[in-house]
């Protein structure tokens, strides 16, 4: 009896200390787990740290603010100016952002509200292929199908009849800020149509059927429930999409025209922050210029962490009143 | 309230020039896709051939000549890269996925989008400061560096989300059983998630298998058949960029080819998973 007793005694120790094995490699997995997701704050931090230094050389005479204001990019002579470069990147993405904005979100409403669920189903594939395509396909159909297009066709247009602006002016190459834009804009419509779509699926389907029993045309209900009701979110996808034109490289710098200058003529070539990094980094032979190169990346990185952030908070202030 | 901005055919009318609106902009959305891969096959196709698969570039005039040794070095990069990113990315999104709901969770998430949404050439960048420089050289290693860290969010979000949507009551089950916490996770949640973190694991591969800017400097190119990961090594999508600005026809050609074979690769993977969701979801239901 005693003997049994001893037996179940030493059998709960050993579950006892079998439980603790269990917690112990419990914890152990946890960590190791915990380990890895901490990596991803690492890599980012790091990232910018590296970046920081390496940039140090470009900042030295004058700081980050000369830097920002030079306007002159002169590689031979040392002098490093980022000026046309960020002029370049804001003037292409936010007219990539014109173009894009109304057709996105108009594809986005159509498969969300009108479109019938099979029509949906057929087109969000091809949206999701339009995202998928590399973007030195783009810059390779850009090179020799759209810029000779814009060259030949729609320049000479906006010229002859919009002239007067002082936008269209100039010698119609085909390439420049407009074909960069227009580049821009096919690439990050996906992004706009995607998120935007889903959010407008969050709209209670309550609040849009209580309005249709009211009567209300499909046009009212969207712009009454819908729309009000997603506004902050398919906001937060527009601005997702403009971190997204803001570093935008090889398309870019394949139609951009490559030439560092600040043009208020939409049909003279330009160049961009990315667009001038893929180029010229290799050729970079001194550390003053390569730390120019790598300052604009940085500047770069921190233009894109700001506005990413801003969208994904848009984005999430929408999702979360799921 | 205006009482003409309620008359029924004004209403209807509205409704219906709206509505056109919105499916018109459907149709210039798709047009650039229809043109670009019409574009791809019309131009790509009649130089592809079993010399582009097996053959390095030509030199300059002399013709013929293929990009094997680029498809290689794709290949190699992106192998190279799912080394450094699939741990991460699935560790990492494990823990994110089983734990959803503390700051710790919510900041590693946020941290994952910020980091996908970063540009391409800003990691070609860090990966030549930290890659490049002290090695002193291009090298294939530097490149997987730049893919790796860029597949690395990816992996993560859809492995968090895939992990969310596995039922609790599985996990409890197994835990009922007296299966330690880390065997549950390891043997019963990631197998029913499976389907769905290869699904993420393979569009990652597919989004840097097409990547440019940040192998412009790191792995850079190569003229020739190359194996080690300390050289600089071609890559397709690099290749078809040097291409394109080239001003010789027979390049532009070779460009097309390239750009044809890289959009058919990414299209198959992107097929793939989609049949490969498709019978996850067939065997749930």
């Amino acid at each position: 009896m005693a003997a049994e007793i001893d037996d179940i005694i030493v059998s709960e120790r050993s579950r006892d200390v079998q439980r603790k094995t269990f917690i112990r490699a419990d914890n152990i997995f946890k960590a190791v787990i915990g380990f890895f997701a901490f990596l991803v704050i690492v890599i980012l931090v790091w990232l910018g740290i590296q970046l920081y230094e390496s940039s140090q050389l470009a900042f030295a005479s004058g700081g980050i603010w000369r830097f920002i204001k030079g306007s002159t990019w002169d590689p031979v002579t040392g002098v490093f100016g980022a000026l046309p470069f960020i002029y370049g990147t804001l003037l292409t993405s936010f007219l990539s952002l014109l173009i894009a904005t109304p057709l996105g979100v108009g594809t986005a409403v159509f498969l969300a509200e009108l479109a019938p669920k099979w029509l949906k189903r057929g087109l969000q594939p091809l949206v999701e292929l339009l995202a998928g395509i590399p973007s030195v396909i783009y810059g390779l159909w850009g090179i020799f199908v759209l810029s000779p297009l814009m060259a030949n066709t729609v320049e000479p247009f906006l010229m002859d009849r919009f002239g007067f602006l002082p936008f269209f002016t100039g010698y119609p190459l085909g390439i420049g800020f407009l074909t960069a834009s227009i580049i821009l804009a096919i690439m990050i419509v996906p992004f706009i149509i995607s998120v935007s779509t889903e959010i407008l699926s969050t709209v209670p389907v309550p609040l849009t059927e209580g309005m249709y029993a009211l009567g209300a045309t499909r046009w009212e209900t969207l712009k009454k429930i819908a729309l009000p009701y997603a506004k902050s979110g398919i906001f937060g996808s527009i601005v997702l999409a403009l971190a997204r034109a803001l570093g935008e490289t090889m398309a870019v710098t394949m139609v951009i025209g490559n030439t560092p200058q600040i043009s208020k003529s939409l049909f003279d070539p330009g160049y961009t922050m990315s667009a001038v990094i893929a180029n010229e980094f290799t050729e970079a032979a001194s550390a003053n210029y390569l730390s120019a190169l790598i300052a604009i990346a940085f500047i770069l990185l921190l233009v894109t962490l700001v506005v990413n952030a801003v969208a994904r908070w848009l984005i999430w202030r929408t999702t979360r009143m799921k | 309230m205006k009482g003409g901005g309620f008359s029924y055919w004004r209403r209807k009318t509205s409704n219906a020039f709206v509505t056109i609106l919105f499916s018109s902009s459907v149709l210039i959305v798709l047009l650039p896709l229809i043109l670009i891969v019409g574009y791809l096959f019309f131009k790509g196709a009649s130089s592809v051939n079993l010399n582009f698969f097996i053959h390095r570039p030509a030199p300059v005039g002399e013709h013929g000549g293929g990009m094997g040794n680029a498809i290689i070095g794709s290949v190699y990069v992106v192998g190279l890269a799912s080394l450094l990113g699939i741990p991460i990315g699935l560790l990492g999104g494990m823990f994110v996925g089983e734990f959803p709901h503390n700051k710790f969770s919510t900041l590693v998430r946020f941290v994952a989008d910020v980091l996908n949404g970063t540009p391409s050439i800003v990691m070609g960048v860090f990966a030549y400061t930290v890659v490049v420089l002290p090695m002193k050289s291009f090298s294939v290693l530097a490149g997987g560096f730049a893919l790796g860290v860029m597949m690395i969010p990816t992996i993560l979000r859809t492995t968090d989300e895939i992990l969310q949507t596995v039922p609790t009551s599985i996990r409890e089950a197994s835990l009922a059983l007296g299966v330690p916490y880390w065997r549950t996770v390891l043997s019963v949640v990631l197998r029913s998630a499976k389907s769905g973190i290869i699904t993420g694991i393979l569009l990652a591969g597919a989004r840097v298998l097409g990547e440019t800017a940040p192998l412009l400097f790191t792995s850079f190119n190569n003229a020739f058949f190359s194996y080690s990961v300390t050289q600089p090594i071609s890559t397709l999508p690099v290749q078809i960029f040097n291409y394109a600005i080239s001003p010789y026809r027979d390049w532009h050609r070779q460009a097309w080819a390239g750009a044809l074979i890289l959009v058919l690769a990414i299209l198959i993977v992107n097929f793939a998973v989609r049949v490969f969701s498709r019978q996850r979801f067939d065997q749930t239901v």
